[in-house]
């Protein structure tokens, strides 16, 4: 972007996106359209969990932020800055497991300082404190493959945390754990955060996540994603999942996404059937 | 030599015969050789069988006992062309075991260094491609028309350039290799995992850091495995760049037993070729083991089906 187009954001917060949308393939037949008019500002320190229906665009808007797309329309900024490309400030933890197999765990985690040329100690010094933090310092000379899927989702937190982001980006970064150890993991992320004092914005689509661990849910359309609601979650920490509070706080959402997720449904086999 | 057994009977049972006390992957080592004899025995086997009851013509498919039996008498024919060479009295040449072993360097040299050539050129030109959209506009369509050409087309080009000697079968063996390990190194470029490069991008890598510390290892694996594949194109191309008279070695041995009509010395010169084969795709293994340590190993999966 040119920078007679920079105009920096009057406010500190961490993450603003205004009237923020995304067609994949512009200007082609195959154009699709993912985000559109997406509104939302994150503070610094607060967790935001993003809530959909499979498709509506989650990912996508962790890909804006993080800057590895160029959204389509609107306009994103980072503490006053505009979005214009990645930054180590804000780290994106995918979907998918995305360790590099030829590294061991600890070189893994310092990959992003050997980019910045850093000495080997001062590398395997900050890869074993952001192990310690993630619980995992004896595994620091294991190769990802002879770590559990849980594991290796934690050595990716801990990659993400040695970068010293002041926003986290994770995308569904426990979907493939059973549900106690997704508890577990759920438990140490709120401590990894409260430590960081970093802003999170986790995306899930379990209800049951939002609720243990959002300062605030947003919840998307079906595609063309759009924001529905924002639901503000005061509870304070740890929360029990069982108490009157979070049953209401259940059904609100369940009942917000239901319509959401038909609909997504039936546009899928729509297309399907063209 | 091994394979002068003469029968399926006197081939030592694989697995029973083990002394006890062997590791584990020394066991399966033995067990793997083993099978390799019993199967190389069976082949030999009914070779010399159909020689006892006269259907294989010993003139023409002469039994292995007879043309691995009187190597001495084989080895005179890879005299010649070192003694052409080193260009002295016929008699002063070197013995002939040492004829067969400098004709056996000779061609596995070509082979290996043509690979080496082959490999790092390709690569390096695939991943420059991938690298400058210029380069790619200016290379990447004289490749793709090259590519189809059979390497036989080659040769009158390598002995045109190079003359006889050493040059124009390693020229051969790189020309043969060359294209495609380019087009395979881009499209493995293509479908290095999205993930991995954004990791990269988002802890602020520059596009050189991107293939140096991502793109690269993440395609070394497979590029290994064409290089594995290309072995034995490299083996069959070098022998005919070297029956074609570029120089002496073993396709020059070949060509020879075949004109002066001696079965015995193609089937013996086949037999090694065989051997050299088989021992560098080992060598090569090895080499992909140690260079690729993180590569798990899927083979005992497979074997518990
Ligand atoms: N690189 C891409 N190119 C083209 N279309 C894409 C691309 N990535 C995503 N899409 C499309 O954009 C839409 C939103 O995808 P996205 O991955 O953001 O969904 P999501 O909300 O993360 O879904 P899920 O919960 O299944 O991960 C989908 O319809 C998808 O097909
Ligand atoms: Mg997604």
């Amino acid at each position: 972007m040119a920078s007679d187009a920079y105009v920096a954001w009057s406010s500190q917060d961490a993450v603003v996106c205004r009237g923020v949308g995304k067609t994949w393939a512009e200007g082609t037949e195959r154009a699709h359209e993912a985000l559109r008019g997406i509104d939302l500002d994150i503070a610094p320190g607060e967790f935001v969990v993003l809530l959909g229906p499979s498709g509506c665009g989650k990912s996508t808007l962790l890909y804006l932020i993080a800057g590895l797309e160029r959204q389509t329309g609107g306009r994103i900024w980072a503490f006053r800055d505009p979005v214009e490309g990645p930054s180590p400030d804000r780290s994106l933890i995918f979907q998918e497991t995305s360790l590099f197999p030829w590294l061991t765990v600890w070189q893994n985690v310092s990959f992003g300082l050997s980019i910045r040329g850093a000495k080997e100690a001062e590398r395997r010094a900050v890869a074993k404190e952001a192990l310690q933090r993630v619980g995992l310092a004896e595994a620091m000379d294991k190769r990802p493959d002879e770590l559990s899927g849980g594991m290796r989702q934690r050595v990716a937190v801990a990659r993400a945390l040695a970068m010293r982001p002041k926003v986290l980006l994770m995308d569904e970064p426990f979907a493939a754990l059973d549900v106690q150890t997704r508890a577990k993991m759920q438990d140490f992320l709120l401590d990894v955060w409260r430590d960081s004092g970093a802003s999170v914005l986790f995306v899930t689509h379990h209800i049951d996540e939002a609720i243990a661990l959002a300062d605030r849910v947003v919840v998307f359309t079906a595609r063309p994603g759009r924001i529905k609601s924002i639901i503000p979650i005061a509870l304070p920490r740890p929360r029990d999942p069982f108490s009157p509070e979070a049953e209401a706080l259940r059904r609100q959402l369940t009942e917000e996404l239901r319509s959401e997720v038909d609909r997504a449904f039936a546009e899928q086999e729509a297309l399907a059937a063209e | 030599m091994a394979t002068q057994a003469t029968g399926v009977a006197t081939v030592p049972r694989p697995a029973a015969s083990l002394p006890a006390g062997l590791t584990l992957r020394n066991r399966q080592v033995l067990a793997k050789l083993g099978w390799g004899v019993v199967s190389v025995g069976l082949f030999v086997g009914i070779w010399e069988v159909l020689w006892l009851i006269g259907w294989a013509d010993p003139k023409l498919l002469p039994p292995p006992h007879v043309f691995l039996g009187n190597i001495p008498d084989q080895a005179r024919f890879f005299n010649t062309a070192t003694r052409w060479q080193i260009g002295v009295n016929p008699a002063d040449g070197p013995s002939p075991y040492e004829a067969v072993a400098i004709t056996i360097g000779a061609t596995s040299m070509r082979v290996f260094v043509g690979l080496a050539i082959a490999a790092v050129l390709s690569i390096t030109i695939g991943v420059l491609i991938r690298y400058f959209g210029i380069f790619e506009k200016l290379v990447l369509p004289t490749i793709t028309l090259l590519s189809p050409v059979s390497p036989i087309a080659w040769l009158p080009v390598a002995i045109f350039i190079f003359g006889i000697g050493n040059a124009p079968a390693i020229f051969m063996v790189v020309v043969a290799l060359f294209f495609h390990m380019v087009l395979s190194t881009i499209s493995q470029i293509d479908n290095v995992s999205r993930n991995f490069i954004n990791v990269a991008r988002t802890m602020g890598a520059t596009k050189r850091q991107i293939y140096s510390r991502v793109i690269i290892p993440a395609i070394l694996p497979q590029l290994l495995i064409v290089l594995r594949l290309n072995l034995f194109g490299a083996w069959m191309v070098v022998l005919v760049a070297e029956s074609t008279g570029v120089g002496f070695g073993l396709g020059q041995v070949i060509m020879m037993a075949r004109n002066t009509f001696n079965p015995s010395l193609v089937f013996f010169t086949i037999a090694l070729i065989g051997l050299l084969g088989f021992l560098s795709d080992w060598l090569l293994r090895i080499l992909q083991k140690r260079l690729l340590y993180w590569v798990p190993d899927t083979g005992g999966v497979l074997r518990g089906l």
